[in-house]
């Protein structure tokens, strides 16, 4: 890909046994704000740390700007990383830790000088150049190790979870700050988070890792309005997922029976009998107080929870399964909430689910279907 | 008002009893300096004939009693330097790196701590007889690097549990290799932990006086030679001595420990801002 | 697979490699050559024996060990343990309250009184017990003393006796009861204390049940630290004990010098260390913890 400034091919990564990262192929696209988002264990930070050279994949090949790197050390690598726990080098002051890639790139000592006063007012760390680190607030050390990395003129800039140590408003705050500085740079940034929110306010695109693998990569938008594995459903914002077998599809509305009832949803390839997962978006679920075709949801209102604007409606199937909905306040316009304990019929519209082939249980369903056959 | 007197007592006794340890602790150590300044000159040297200089004049010219003082600082302080640089380097590898054997190395560092020095002692002697190394300088050298090395180690290693290996990576990824990373990163934030060991060795190696005792051969060290002088009523000017290395020894802590309070703080050395445009 | 092998072990991050060898090797070699090879060769000894010449003789034979059996030696032996086990009870009975009320203490001078246990340490402890042995001498400073105050009719006899050497003992090694006490208090988190009293226990259960458990470990380490070194402090046997404390390390300083009977001081030493073995897998049986030993 003439695009792509990093390019993962069929890496693999194993700690003895233990396969951390399987197979993953990755074009990262030049100038992109790509973050790996995933819960810890997923192989996210391994998968960085082997792009900066501090792992070296078992298997396969990493380039960088087209050319192959595994044989690089970090040092050798047009790389630079912001870590977790920033590194700062704690006998140095903060301006000797900002100077230190360009002093061993042997940069004369006047430009360096030029460099990191006019990093440092980028940063907004004016006036901090004798501090040392432990003299230094969370935010502050965020800002010098971020600085130390981008003086360095990188071509990518890996940034490993930098924001996870930070209180809630300063998090907010930089996260405005790191796109503001990407964007402004034209820097290529590789993200590594566990906070789909942050990934989500962050991101050009977002790559959903899970056990090893990228399950899906794309915009915030198509993650969210169109995701592809049950997981990435379920990880990325709130969701009701119904598990259930196709039962019938008329052109493009699929039948799905669940355990405690019949849904329909919109898709295209959806075999009869198939194992199946409907997403459906709280916002987007509907009540009513009698049967609608095509649905037979039957829910006891349990909860509500008021969020400010919105009220959240939680209500429970017959298996006990929980159906969350988010009504605006506003389009109820003087209608009366059903009562706690009360029944509903729950419903949306078809083309609101998001229809997902289930995987797993296609897998054993196949192996099912061989054995019978 | 009961319980106000009775915290007070209580404060009272902690205090009596506390001076008394300390009394206890120094009390030889005064006698020792009071006796330097003992006008005495019979043997043994014991009953006070007024306060005097002398024996600390005297002092300069035993060449003797000089000469084992000298033998020792020499013996120290090459024991410090190799036992420091070994123990070092071995605290490091040992802390970043996973190998067979790392398990017996650990177990014979314990040794030297563990075992009464007397075993060691003997059994370095037994070890320089077999291989016809002549016992002095060399063999003393030799026997104080390996019981400090231990020590110089395990006074790294309390540093290297709060010590951030990413640190190194952070100097690795901004461009500089690994001896480069050992000399600009590792050691300079290792250096306290470094510098206490290294004191450690040196202090352990002035005052050594078991494993001195079998591998010294006819060289005399500082504490060898006290402990000759006991067999035969120590004279004044080596309580002279021990009185100067005794306060050299004080003068030492209290510098180094200044120096520690130092960089801890608030030093914020001022660079000249170039004039903004 | 070969390859994938091949490239870890060359440039992986946390390999062994060059630096771990120039690291690694300098510490290992010389712990291999001055402390195991040297006491291999004292085991090896312990079974040679001597000829008329003081030469050492290569054939096995189990005859130091039998001597060593003989009563007047089981007498030291009985003698040292007992010689150790006083200095310990000295240290720790001593050294506890006093560890207690320097850690616990909120005094600015906090950091001052540690050094100040530390310093006596820093200088030759063989002149500090010469200095015991001046004082407490006949004409020494404190029966002058006790004489002068009229406290006592004639000089008390303080020296040479197996007390003056637990005394000397104790002195010397103050400090290793000290350090892990000091460090074990410290760490000991007061709102447990508070915790204790809220729920009605008075001072005396909360040291039972709280305190010495949690502080268990510092005083493991303190005794081991205090009780090993003593079974080989022959010098202060022989000052402040002149003969009549010896302890197991004046046996085998005597096999080496006067007696020249190395074979035998092999013997003696190989009986110290297995002393010491067992004294630190009870160490260990009981829950310490072998970083917590040494300095």
């Amino acid at each position: 890909m003439a695009d792509a400034i990093v390019e993962l091919v069929n890496v693999n990564k194993l700690y003895g046994q233990n396969r951390v990262v399987r197979d993953m192929n990755l074009s990262v696209k030049e100038g992109e704000f790509l973050t790996l988002l995933g819960s810890s264990g997923c192989g996210k930070t391994t998968t960085l740390r082997m792009i900066a050279g501090f792992e070296v994949p078992t298997s396969g090949t990493i380039y960088v700007e087209g050319e192959a790197v595994d044989e690089k050390e970090p040092f050798e690598r047009n790389v630079n990383t912001v870590f977790q726990s920033y590194a700062l080098f704690p006998h140095k002051t903060v301006y000797d830790n900002i100077a230190y890639g360009l002093r061993m790139k042997k940069v004369p000592k006047k430009e360096i000088y030029d460099r990191v006063e006019q990093m440092m007012d980028l940063v907004q760390l004016g006036g901090f150049e004798g501090r040392y680190p432990a003299q230094l607030s969370g935010g502050q050390k965020q800002r010098v190790a971020i600085a130390r990395a981008l003086i360095n003129k990188p071509r990518v800039l890996l940034l490993d979870e930098p924001l996870g140590a930070l209180d809630l408003k300063l998090r907010k705050q930089m996260q405005l700050e790191l796109k503001r500085l990407q964007k402004k740079l034209n820097i290529t940034f590789i993200y590594v988070t566990h906070d789909q929110e942050e990934a989500l306010t962050m991101s050009d695109r977002i790559a959903v890792m899970h056990d090893g693998i990228i399950d899906q990569i794309g915009t915030a938008g198509d993650i969210y309005e169109h995701p592809a594995t049950k997981f990435v459903a379920t990880f990325i914002g709130e969701t009701n997922a119904f598990d259930g077998t196709v039962k019938a599809s008329e052109g493009n509305l699929i039948n799905v029976g669940i355990e405690v009832g019949d849904i329909c949803g919109m898709g295209t390839d959806f075999a009869a009998g198939e194992l199946i997962t409907v997403s459906v978006r709280p916002e987007k679920v509907k009540y009513a107080l009698l049967p609608v075709p095509g649905f037979s949801l039957v829910g006891i209102v349990r909860d509500y929870i008021y969020v400010g604007s919105v009220v959240k409606c939680i209500a429970d199937l017959a298996n006990e399964q929980e159906v969350k909905q988010e009504i605006k306040l506003e389009r109820l316009a003087g209608q009366e909430l059903p009562k706690i304990g009360e029944k509903v019929f729950l419903y949306w519209n078809p083309e609101d689910a998001v229809l997902i082939h289930n995987r797993d249980e296609l897998f054993l369903q196949a192996i099912e279907n061989v054995r019978l056959a | 008002m009961r319980r106000k007197t009775k915290k007070m007592s209580q404060k009272v006794l902690s205090i009596v009893f506390c001076v008394c340890i300390y009394a206890f602790l120094f009390l030889p150590i005064v006698v020792i300096v009071i006796n330097s300044f003992n006008a005495t000159t019979s043997k043994p040297y014991l009953s006070w004939k007024g306060f005097s200089f002398m024996w600390y004049v005297k002092l300069l010219k035993n060449s003797v009693l000089l000469d084992s003082f000298a033998n020792t600082m020499i013996i120290a302080a090459c024991s410090t330097v190799v036992s420091t640089i070994i123990g070092t380097l071995g605290a490091v590898g040992m802390y970043k790196y996973t190998f067979r054997g790392k398990g017996i190395i650990d177990a014979l560092l314990y040794i030297p701590v563990v075992i009464p020095e007397i075993v060691l002692g003997i059994s370095m002697l037994t070890l320089f007889a077999n291989i016809h190394i002549p016992r002095g300088m060399l063999t003393l050298i030799l026997a104080h690097v390996t019981f400090c090395i231990p020590f110089v180690i395990f006074n790294i290693r309390a540093r290297l549990a709060e010590y951030d290996l990413s640190i190194e990576e952070a100097s690795m990824d901004l461009g500089a290799n690994r001896s480069r990373t050992f000399f600009e990163i590792t050691l300079p934030v290792l250096a306290p932990g470094i510098a206490g060991g290294a004191l450690l060795a040196f202090t352990l190696s002035i005052d050594d006086v078991i494993i001195s005792y079998f591998v010294n051969g006819q060289t005399k060290t500082y504490p060898l030679k006290v402990m000759e002088s006991i067999k035969s009523g120590v004279s004044p000017d080596v309580n002279a001595l021990s009185a100067l290395i005794l306060v050299g020894t004080i003068l030492a802590v209290f510098v180094t420990q200044s120096n520690l309070f130092r960089n801890k703080g608030k030093k914020i050395p001022e660079v000249k801002k170039h004039e903004k445009k | 697979m070969q390859m994938m092998e091949k490239r870890s072990a060359v440039h992986e991050w946390k390999s062994n490699g060059l630096p771990a060898l120039v690291t690694v090797v300098p510490v290992g070699l010389w712990m291999v050559l001055f402390i195991a090879v040297p006491l291999i060769y004292v085991v090896v000894l312990s079974f040679c024996s001597i000829d008329q010449h003081y030469n050492v003789v290569f054939s096995f034979t189990l005859e130091n060990y039998r001597r060593l059996l003989n009563i007047n030696y089981v007498r030291i032996y009985g003698q040292s343990i007992l010689i150790a086990f006083l200095s310990t009870a000295l240290c720790l009975l001593a050294g506890y309250p006093f560890s207690w009320l320097i850690a616990r203490t909120k005094s600015r001078w906090k950091n001052l009184l540690y050094m100040l246990v530390i310093i006596p340490f820093w200088t030759n402890s063989l002149i500090r017990i010469y200095g015991w042995r001046t004082f407490l001498g006949v004409n020494g400073p404190f029966n002058n003393a006790l004489t002068a105050l009229g406290l006592v009719s004639a000089p008390l006899d303080l020296l040479f006796h197996r007390s003056t050497t637990v005394l000397g003992m104790a002195y010397c090694l103050f400090p290793f009861m000290v350090l892990p006490l000091y460090t074990a208090i410290e760490k000991l988190d007061i709102s447990l204390l508070e915790a204790s009293n809220d729920l009605g226990a008075h001072a005396y259960q909360t040291f039972f049940e709280i305190v010495l458990p949690l502080t268990a470990s510092g005083i493991f380490s303190g005794c081991i630290m205090v009780f090993i070194p003593t079974l080989g402090y022959f010098y202060v046997a022989d000052i402040l004990g002149g003969g009549n404390a010896d302890v197991i390390g004046n046996l085998i300083e005597r096999q080496f010098q006067s007696g020249n009977n190395w074979p035998l001081g092999a013997a003696l030493s190989i009986i110290l260390i297995l002393i010491t073995l067992l004294l630190v897998k009870l160490y260990q049986r009981a829950g310490g913890d072998m970083k917590n030993l040494g300095v």
